[in-house]
C-alpha cells in the first residue's frame, strides 16, 4: 500500500493482528470458551451413550434386538424383554400430556389473556413454584390423596359409563396407568403452562388489536389469532413436558403397580422403564440382569430421542402445509 | 489494626486452637484403624448401632457401613474394594467360586442377626390374626385362590367373618432380601412354586401389585381393601400392623415374634460355612419364614491391624452385641450358633 506523502506519525496504521492480540482482544477467548462448553454437553452425551452401550453388550449379544419384542422380564431364568416397560412408558406419558395440555394451554391463556393483572401474578407465581416441588411429593401426593380420589370417584364413573370399552375395562386396584399418567399430568401441567404464557404474552400486541379491530370477539382473537402465533412456543413447552413425563421415576413407581403388564386398560397395573430400573439396579446381581437393566436405560435414551424427533417432523409437515 | 488487649487474648487463643486442631488432624494421638463395609439394608440399624457402641470398646477402630442392598454388597467384596460385605441371602456357589478365583483365597459368612417376613392384610371387617397354612399361602400368591371367604381360607378361620371380596396380592417390586425369604419359603413348601417362579431377590411374580420397600407394600395394602402382602416383621411391629399367623411342620399356628424367630435358628443343623436357609423350619414355636442375615468377611486378611479390628469386632457382635439387638426388634442369634461363630472367627487369618 502507497503512504500518502503528508502523514500524522501517530495514525496507528491497519495490520493484521497477530493471534496475542487477538487473544488479548477478547473475541477469541469469548469464542474458544463458548466453544468448549457447547462441545463438552456433546462430549458428555456421546460419553453417556458409550458407556451405556458398552456395558450392554452382555444383553446385546444374548438376545440381539429381540429384547425389545420380548415381553417376558425373568430375572431367576434369565429371560430379559423390554416391551413391558417401553409399552407402559409410552401409556403413562401419552395419558400425561391428553390431560395436561388442554388444562395447561387453558390455563395460559386464561393468565396471558383473560386474568385482571393482580390475580395473573399470583397464579403465575404459584403455578411456577409447583415446577419446584420434588417429584417424591408428587409420588406421596399420589398416593395418599390421588389414588384414593380415583377410586373412590373417577374410577367407577369411567367403569360404569365407558366400561364396554377396552381401556376402561376390568377391576381397578389403585395402583394403575391411569393413576400414574394423571400424576404425571399434574407434575408436568406447570411446565405447559409457565412457557405458554410466556409465548402468548410475547405475541405483539397490533396483531391482537388488528383481529379485535376486524370485529373478532375475545375468543376468536386469541383461538384464530394469538394461538396460532405462539403455536411453536407451545409446542416447545410440550417437549418440555414429555422429556419430564418420559423420564419421571419416583412419582410413577409409587402408582403404577409395577407389574411388567401389557394391557390396553388403563384400570390393569404397569411398570415403566424409569421404575424398573430404579427398582431393580442396586439389587441386581448377574452380568446379565445388570447389563439387561443398563441396555433398558439404552432404550429410554432411544425412545426419547425418536418421539422427540417424529413429533418435530410431524410439526415441520404441518406447518409446511399451512405455509 | 490497633486491638485492646482482649481482642489480642482472644485472636491468640483462637489462632492456638486452630493450630491444635490442625496437628491433631494430621498426627492422631493413637493409630487408627477403618474398615469399610457395603450391603443390605435390612440390618443397616443394628450395624450401625454397633459400630458406634463398639467405638466405646475399642475406640482405634472404626467402621464405615453403606447400606446400598445385598446385591452390591456382594459384588463391591468380591471386587475387593471394601474390607467386608454384608447380604440378606447367602453367595451362591458360582459366587463363592468367583470370589476364590479372583482372590485365592475364600469369603466366609457370619450370620449376625434374625429376622422374619409376615403376611399383613387388609379386609373389611377382620382385625387380629388370621390363620394361614403353607398351601394356602402358595395358593394365594400363584393366583389359585382368588377370594377370601374361599373354602380353604374359611376352614382355617372359622371364627372370622371372610367377606366375598377378591384377594388383591402386593409383592415388593424392588430387590429385596425379604423377597428372598419369602419367595424361598414358597419354594420349600409348593413345587409348583418352585418350578414356575423360583427363588431370588427379584422373580417374576404370577400375580399381584408391586410396591417400592416395605413403606410402598403397606401404602399399597392401606389403601386397598380386601389385600394381602408381605413385610419386614420389624416393620410390621414398628407400623403397627395386623400380621397372620403360619403353621410351621410341628403343626402348630405361629405368630412371627423375636422368641419364634430364634426358634426357627435353634432347630437347624448348621452347616460349618454357615450358608443355610432357615425357612419352614423345624421345631414347635419355630416362625417358618425367617432368616440369617451374614456378614461377608473374607478368610484372609493382610493388614494386621485390620485383622485384629475385624476378629475383635466379630466376637463382640455375636456376644455382647446381641444384648442391643432386641432393642431394635431383631431377633438374636440361638446360642448354639454362636458358639458354632466363635470357633469359625478363629479360621481368619
Amino acid at each position: 500500500m502507497a503512504s500518502p506523502t503528508v502523514t500524522a506519525p501517530d495514525i496507528p496504521r491497519p495490520h493484521a493482528r497477530s493471534l496475542l492480540e487477538r487473544l488479548r482482544g477478547g473475541d477469541t477467548i469469548t469464542y474458544l470458551v463458548t466453544l468448549i462448553c457447547a462441545i463438552a454437553i456433546l462430549a458428555i452425551v456421546v460419553l453417556i451413550v458409550g458407556e451405556l452401550w458398552m456395558h450392554s453388550q452382555p444383553t446385546i449379544k444374548k438376545f440381539g434386538f429381540g429384547f425389545l419384542v420380548s415381553s417376558e422380564w425373568n430375572p431367576n431364568s434369565g429371560q430379559f424383554g423390554a416391551l413391558p416397560f417401553i409399552y407402559g412408558t409410552c401409556v403413562t406419558s401419552a395419558l400425561a400430556l391428553v390431560v395436561s395440555i388442554p388444562i395447561g394451554v387453558f390455563a395460559a391463556i386464561f393468565l396471558a389473556e383473560m386474568a385482571p393483572p393482580g390475580i395473573s401474578t399470583v397464579l403465575t407465581f404459584l403455578i411456577e413454584l409447583l415446577a419446584a416441588v420434588p417429584s417424591v411429593i408428587y409420588g406421596l401426593m399420589g398416593i395418599f390423596v390421588l389414588v384414593p380420589l380415583i377410586r373412590e370417584y373417577l374410577a367407577p364413573i369411567l367403569s360404569s359409563a365407558f366400561g364396554y370399552l377396552p381401556v376402561f375395562s376390568g377391576p381397578f386396584y389403585g395402583v394403575s396407568f391411569l393413576s400414574a399418567g394423571l400424576v404425571l399430568a399434574v407434575m408436568v401441567v406447570p411446565f405447559i403452562i409457565s412457557v405458554s404464557r410466556e409465548v402468548l404474552l410475547a405475541v405483539p400486541v397490533d396483531q391482537r388489536e388488528a383481529a379485535l379491530a376486524l370485529g373478532a370477539t375475545k375468543w376468536e382473537t386469541t383461538w384464530q389469532v394469538v394461538l396460532p402465533n405462539a403455536s411453536t412456543g407451545i409446542i416447545g413447552s410440550v417437549f418440555l413436558a414429555l422429556a419430564r413425563a418420559l423420564g419421571e421415576t419416583m412419582a410413577v413407581t409409587m402408582v403404577v403397580g409395577n407389574t411388567p403388564n401389557i394391557s390396553a386398560s388403563l384400570f390393569s397395573p404397569g411398570y415403566s422403564i424409569a421404575a424398573v430400573i430404579a427398582n431393580e439396579f442396586s439389587e441386581a446381581t448377574g452380568d446379565l440382569y445388570i447389563s439387561s437393566l443398563i441396555f433398558l436405560g439404552l432404550v429410554l435414551f432411544g425412545l426419547t430421542i425418536v418421539i422427540n424427533g417424529l413429533a418435530r417432523i410431524l410439526i415441520m409437515a404441518t406447518t409446511q402445509r399451512r405455509a | 489494626m490497633k486491638l485492646s488487649a482482649f481482642t489480642r487474648g482472644k485472636k491468640a487463643k483462637l489462632a492456638g486452637a486452630t493450630v491444635l486442631f490442625a496437628l491433631a488432624a494430621v498426627f492422631p494421638l493413637q493409630a487408627q484403624v477403618t474398615l469399610t463395609g457395603v450391603g443390605a439394608t435390612f440390618p443397616a440399624p443394628i450395624y450401625q448401632k454397633w459400630f458406634n457402641d463398639y467405638q466405646s470398646v475399642d475406640s482405634n477402630v472404626q467402621i464405615n457401613y453403606q447400606a446400598i442392598g445385598s446385591g452390591a454388597g456382594i459384588g463391591n467384596v468380591t471386587q475387593g474394594v471394601v474390607d467386608f460385605g454384608a447380604s440378606d441371602g447367602p453367595m451362591t456357589d458360582e459366587q463363592m467360586a468367583a470370589y476364590k478365583k479372583s482372590h485365592g483365597f475364600g469369603i466366609l459368612h457370619f450370620p449376625t442377626v434374625l429376622g422374619a417376613a409376615v403376611p399383613t392384610y387388609n379386609i373389611p371387617g377382620v382385625t387380629g390374626s388370621l390363620k394361614f397354612t403353607p398351601e394356602v399361602l402358595a395358593g394365594i400368591y400363584l393366583g389359585q385362590i382368588k377370594k377370601w371367604n374361599d373354602s380353604k381360607l374359611a376352614q382355617l378361620n372359622p371364627g372370622a367373618h371372610l367377606p366375598n371380596l377378591d384377594i388383591v396380592v402386593v409383592h415388593r417390586s424392588d430387590g429385596s432380601g425379604t423377597t428372598y425369604i419369602w419367595t424361598d419359603y414358597l419354594s420349600k413348601v409348593s413345587p409348583e412354586w418352585k418350578s414356575k417362579v423360583g427363588r431370588n431377590t427379584s422373580v417374576r411374580w404370577p400375580v399381584g401389585l408391586g410396591g417400592k420397600g416395605n413403606d410402598g407394600v403397606a401404602g399399597i395394602i392401606k389403601g386397598q381393601k380386601g389385600s394381602i402382602g408381605y413385610v419386614e416383621l420389624i416393620y410390621a411391629i414398628k407400623s403397627h400392623l395386623d400380621y397372620g399367623m403360619i403353621k410351621n411342620t410341628s403343626g402348630n399356628f405361629v405368630k412371627a415374634s423375636l422368641s419364634s424367630v430364634t426358634a426357627a435358628a435353634a432347630g437347624i443343623d448348621m452347616p460349618a460355612d454357615f450358608r443355610v436357609s432357615i425357612t419352614d423350619a423345624s421345631g414347635a414355636n419355630a416362625y417358618p419364614v425367617s432368616s440369617f442375615t451374614w456378614l461377608l468377611v473374607p478368610s484372609e486378611i493382610k493388614d494386621p491391624a485390620k485383622r485384629k479390628a475385624m476378629v475383635g469386632f466379630l466376637k463382640w457382635a455375636i456376644t455382647k452385641g446381641q444384648d442391643e439387638v432386641e432393642s431394635l426388634d431383631y431377633a438374636k442369634l440361638p446360642s448354639t450358633v454362636v458358639s458354632k461363630e466363635e470357633s469359625a472367627i478363629g479360621k481368619i487369618k
